[in-house]
């Protein structure tokens, strides 16, 4: 660690590249935070928006009216604007109107911006999900879910033990795009100053001026999170391979 | 199993095994403008094996889908052990308890190896203990002749084999009445023996069999009653050996001359 500080301590002193997180204390701290705080929502919102995927598939196909349509509304409203937008609408306009609590002299609200980025970020995700799951729902073949209600099967039993883990198959390879797509985007959560890369670098660069600088590390930083999801999900991927199935 | 049962949403009526398992009354059934089924009425006692045979189209496959309630009725009565199909309050759990069924094409969970298809629907739909349903269904692998095959794919297996576990995936469920849907249609010749076989066992054992199907040495063999649909109506029916033999309607002796 000496040393690797001591490195970019060099760089700077010789060539006026300033990476200030790798020799600073008090900005190898915030970037350290800024890593694990990026990573939390990450995770959040990757099993968030899959959640409201795999329940949003499932509602889609129901026999009530209001929920399908309702489900209609719901896609066209996260899928048709842009997620920036709807993350400063949920933060300031819902964030504005649910409940807050006495912290001590000022108001501090149940749901802090983290919660608020990953609320906003799971429901515009989840609709591209719902469409991904619905898509491989109907590559299932409607003999098979017979085969189920024939069984005796309810909607959802099926709907659990047959169809999702045949529909879940399918749609992986989509799944693994969109969700790239979510872990890039949580970046916009920075607009609600969550204290993730993007915010973090910003502070950074205003307190140090090393713009360029901390650029290149941003950019590093998400393509090594983007190797590990891919890495993951096609691990997942393989591990899910039916022998002599598809 | 041979009690009286009264059906659980207490429509239909109290069933003893001296009435018809499966009575079927007047059922008709139309896709849109398309009527099938025009007036179809048979009894099928427990214990019998049933054959329905006919041109495609005719109705035949779309009938004994009725019987386990895949596709509803527009008009018409069909009782499972006093149990009423065509009652919008149909209980289906309590139906497909009572009635298996077996595809033309296996339609098989792809995602599930061969005891595994088995084993589901009794742990899932009945809340039957692990162990038991287990034990229940290495009998059944052993019934359809499938030992060694326990953990393979569906994918891994011949289409007979694949049969084959759909029919033990079937009879894990303990039904009463088993519906074959052209069972033997996507096989090739060398296996179809072996699902016939394998029906052939079930029926000598006393299951209630209720067959869609175009293997005339099998309807003639095993098969206590043989029904001929043309054109959503039962033409003609009988027992095998008068009905091969001295068939009266004209549309049967076509039938029967263009397959035998």
């Amino acid at each position: 660690m000496e040393l690797f500080g001591d490195f970019f301590k060099q760089l700077y002193d010789t060539t006026g590249w300033n990476f200030v997180i790798f020799y600073d204390q008090v900005e190898w701290s915030r970037f350290v935070e800024a890593i694990w705080t990026t990573i939390k929502l990450i995770i959040a919102c990757l099993i968030f928006s899959v959640i409201v995927g795999v329940v949003g598939a499932w509602a889609q196909g129901a026999k009530s009216k209001i929920v399908r349509y309702g489900m209609a509304g719901y896609i066209q409203f996260f899928r048709n604007t842009p997620p920036f937008v709807q993350i400063l609408f949920f933060y300031f306009v819902l964030g504005n109107l649910t409940p807050s609590y006495d912290a001590g002299g000022y108001q501090e609200a149940y749901i802090g911006s983290f919660g608020w980025a990953v609320i906003s970020l799971g429901f515009f995700a989840g609709a591209f999900n719902t469409e991904i799951f619905r898509s491989g729902i109907e590559a299932v073949p409607e003999s098979t879910v017979e085969a189920a209600s024939a069984l005796g099967y309810t909607r959802l039993q099926s709907y659990i033990y047959v169809v999702f883990p045949l529909a879940f198959r399918v749609c992986l390879p989509a799944l693994n795009n969109n969700l790239v797509n979510l872990l890039k985007t949580t970046t916009l959560a920075y607009g609600i100053a969550v204290p993730e890369m993007m915010y973090t670098a910003n502070q950074i660069w205003s307190d140090n001026v090393n713009v360029p600088e901390m650029m290149i590390v941003l950019f590093i930083f998400y393509v090594g999170l983007v190797a590990i999801l891919v890495w993951a999900m096609h691990r997942w991927e393989k591990s899910m391979k039916i022998p002599g199935y598809g | 199993m041979a009690a009286p049962t009264k059906s659980a949403n207490g429509s239909g009526t109290t069933w003893t095994p001296d009435q018809p398992m499966v009575s079927i009354k007047d059922v008709h059934k139309s896709f849109g403008d398309l009527e099938v089924l025009k007036g179809i009425s048979m009894d099928v006692m427990k214990g019998e094996c049933i054959c329905i045979i006919g041109p495609s189209g005719s109705g035949k496959s779309t009938l004994i889908r009725c019987v386990n309630a895949l596709n509803d009725i527009q008009k018409g009565s069909i009782l499972v052990e006093g149990l009423e199909v065509n009652d919008p309050a149909l209980n289906k759990l309590e139906l497909r308890k009572k009635v298996g069924m077996v595809f033309q094409q296996y339609n098989l969970f792809p995602h599930k190896t061969a005891i595994e298809n088995i084993m589901m629907a009794p742990i899932t739909v009945l809340k039957q203990d692990k162990e038991e349903v287990a034990r229940h269904a290495k009998e059944l692998i052993k019934k359809v002749r499938l030992e060694g095959k326990e953990d393979s794919y569906p994918g891994e297996l011949s289409g007979g084999q694949q049969q084959r576990v759909a029919i033990a995936r079937s009879l894990a469920m303990s039904p009463d009445v088993m519906l074959f849907d052209e069972v033997t249609a996507a096989l090739d010749p060398e296996t179809v023996k072996e699902v016939l076989v394998t029906i052939q066992d079930l029926a000598e054992e006393g299951m209630t069999c209720i067959l869609v199907t175009h293997e005339m040495g099998f309807a003639r063999e095993v098969a206590n009653h043989i029904y001929f649909t043309d054109r959503g109506v039962i033409v003609e029916h009988g027992p095998p050996a008068t009905f091969f033999k001295k068939a009266k309607d004209p549309r049967t002796k076509e039938f029967l001359s263009q397959i035998l």
